[in-house]
């Protein structure tokens, strides 16, 4: 195997403890407020990954987390830029802490780990990768939302199937550029107006 | 304090709590294990609210530390420090000025905004834990939704004391799911837990973490004809005269004299900055 290229030693974090507590305090509202768009930055992935994707996993990730790259985005450049700086090792999907993708990528979803009736928390985490963040769409209702809140979804009809699996099921990121919001299980959908 | 690392713990312990916080955030009342690390404090010091905070803290929050919602007792203080020192932080003793609030067993009187976090320390997270001491049972439980246990204790009450005689550590139902533990605050605090801002609870000893997102339904447990009932001591307070705080009750001597004041001592403090003055207190008192 080839050496890896330098490009996999750059773009991570300036000053690590400074830029994973903002990172984190990003993804951390935006899981505490789901639809809510956050400002995420800090790490820069080589090839197709966003910059909020590349700064969860950086924030996120170590050799205790395992990752799942979805078809779209593995590519051996990510692979050596994520085990520079995180650690972590690759894994199938059925096996994955966080997995890495876009949506079409990513599906099925019935193939990710949704925990267990004991431990609800042994689930995956999805990153998905979106061309943009949008506050039209389907109807959120529920924890960290005051009345509800909209936001533009892949799937409604596959993510209401998720929510409907609470307190199991997996949760998720979106991300698209520098932003970043969540949608968690314990979320209620709807596509009404 | 470029000994330590910025909020003292390594960076992969943090990770490890905050994927922890994530999804106690996402299945909220539920008690995510965690590898809760050995603190520079005692065990019952709150070294889970301190974990929890040293992996929420940015360098540009301004933590309140209160402990019975006072700024100024040793717990308090010591947590205060320790901050200043291992992450640098600006402190405060104003509720409104404080963007991460850490707290042993109160909620502040102030109304907290969707701009704040508030952090319990928790000694016992498990509700269930005094009337089933197994772990693989009281797990069981609640992955069952199985609380009756927790009914028939609050029926003990009533059938022994006429009414729920438990006053703090009120169990609370959470989003309809989990049986949670509000940490010991008293039970007048119970109907502030449905709040704008995100409450995070670490409970080092017992290695678990949980949380309640803004907005979350937080519903004290009761029965139709005993309902919850807020309670506090039926006074105002004798140093700035409010009468929706939550008192403090202090003996004053030994004929049988006291007094009631605030626990808040910030809440106190800004009233009689106001010029509120209650019965004991004096014009310039603040």
């Amino acid at each position: 195997m080839n050496a890896p290229s330098n490009i996999a030693f750059s773009g991570g974090f300036k000053n690590v403890p400074v830029a994973s507590s903002h990172a984190f305090r990003a993804a951390m509202v935006a899981m505490a407020r789901p639809g809510q768009v956050q400002d995420i930055s800090g790490a820069q992935a080589p090839g197709p990954l966003s910059d909020a994707a590349a700064t969860l996993l950086m924030t996120l990730c170590d050799p205790e987390t395992s990752i799942y790259l979805a078809a779209d985005v593995d590519t051996p450049e990510l692979r050596d830029w994520l085990t520079f700086h995180t650690g972590a090792p690759f894994v199938e999907a059925g096996q994955a802490d966080f997995a890495v993708g876009g949506w079409d990528a990513l599906m099925p979803l019935h193939q990710f780990k949704i925990g267990t009736a004991e431990y609800p928390d042994r689930s995956a985490t999805l990153i998905v990768e979106r061309a943009e963040l949008s506050n039209a769409g389907a109807t959120l209702r529920g924890p960290g939302i005051k009345d509800t809140a909209q936001f533009d979804l892949p799937d409604v009809g596959v993510l209401q199937g998720n929510a409907a699996l609470f307190p199991l099921g997996v949760d998720f990121f979106f991300t698209s550029g520098t932003r970043v919001a969540a949608l968690p299980r314990s979320t209620q959908l709807s596509m009404e107006g | 304090m470029n000994d330590y690392n910025f909020a003292y713990l390594d960076e992969q312990t943090k990770r490890m709590i905050r994927r922890a916080i994530l999804k106690g955030l996402a299945v909220p009342g539920y008690q995510v294990p965690f590898a809760s690390r050995e603190m520079p404090m005692p065990y019952g010091w709150g070294t889970g609210g301190v974990q929890v905070s040293a992996a929420t803290l940015t360098p540009e929050d301004t933590l309140k530390v209160i402990d019975q919602g006072a700024d100024d007792t040793t717990n308090a203080v010591s947590i205060r420090k320790f901050f200043e020192r291992t992450a640098g932080v600006a402190t405060t003793e104003e509720t409104e000025q404080a963007s991460v609030i850490q707290t042993r067993h109160r909620i502040p009187e102030a109304d907290l905004t969707e701009d704040q976090i508030l952090v319990y320390q928790v000694p016992i997270p498990e509700p269930l834990r005094f009337l089933e001491p197994r772990e693989t049972e009281t797990r069981k439980m609640h992955s069952l939704e199985e609380y009756g246990l927790m009914h028939v204790k609050l029926y003990e009450d009533i059938s022994q004391h006429g009414a729920i005689a438990t006053s703090y550590a009120y169990p609370v139902m959470v989003q309809d799911r989990y049986v949670m533990d509000p940490s010991p605050i008293p039970k007048f605090d119970n109907p502030k837990m449905e709040m704008a801002a995100i409450q995070l609870f670490g409970a080092g000893r017992e290695q678990r973490i949980y949380a309640v997102p803004p907005y979350t339904k937080v519903v004290s447990l009761d029965f139709e004809d005993y309902p919850f009932e807020a309670s506090k001591a039926d006074h105002p307070c004798d140093l700035c005269g409010a009468e929706d705080s939550y008192l403090d009750e202090v003996i004053l001597d030994d004929a049988g004299n006291r007094m009631f004041v605030c626990s808040d001592t910030d809440y106190c403090r800004s009233r009689r900055a106001a010029g509120h003055v209650g019965r004991l207190g004096t014009e310039d008192a603040a």
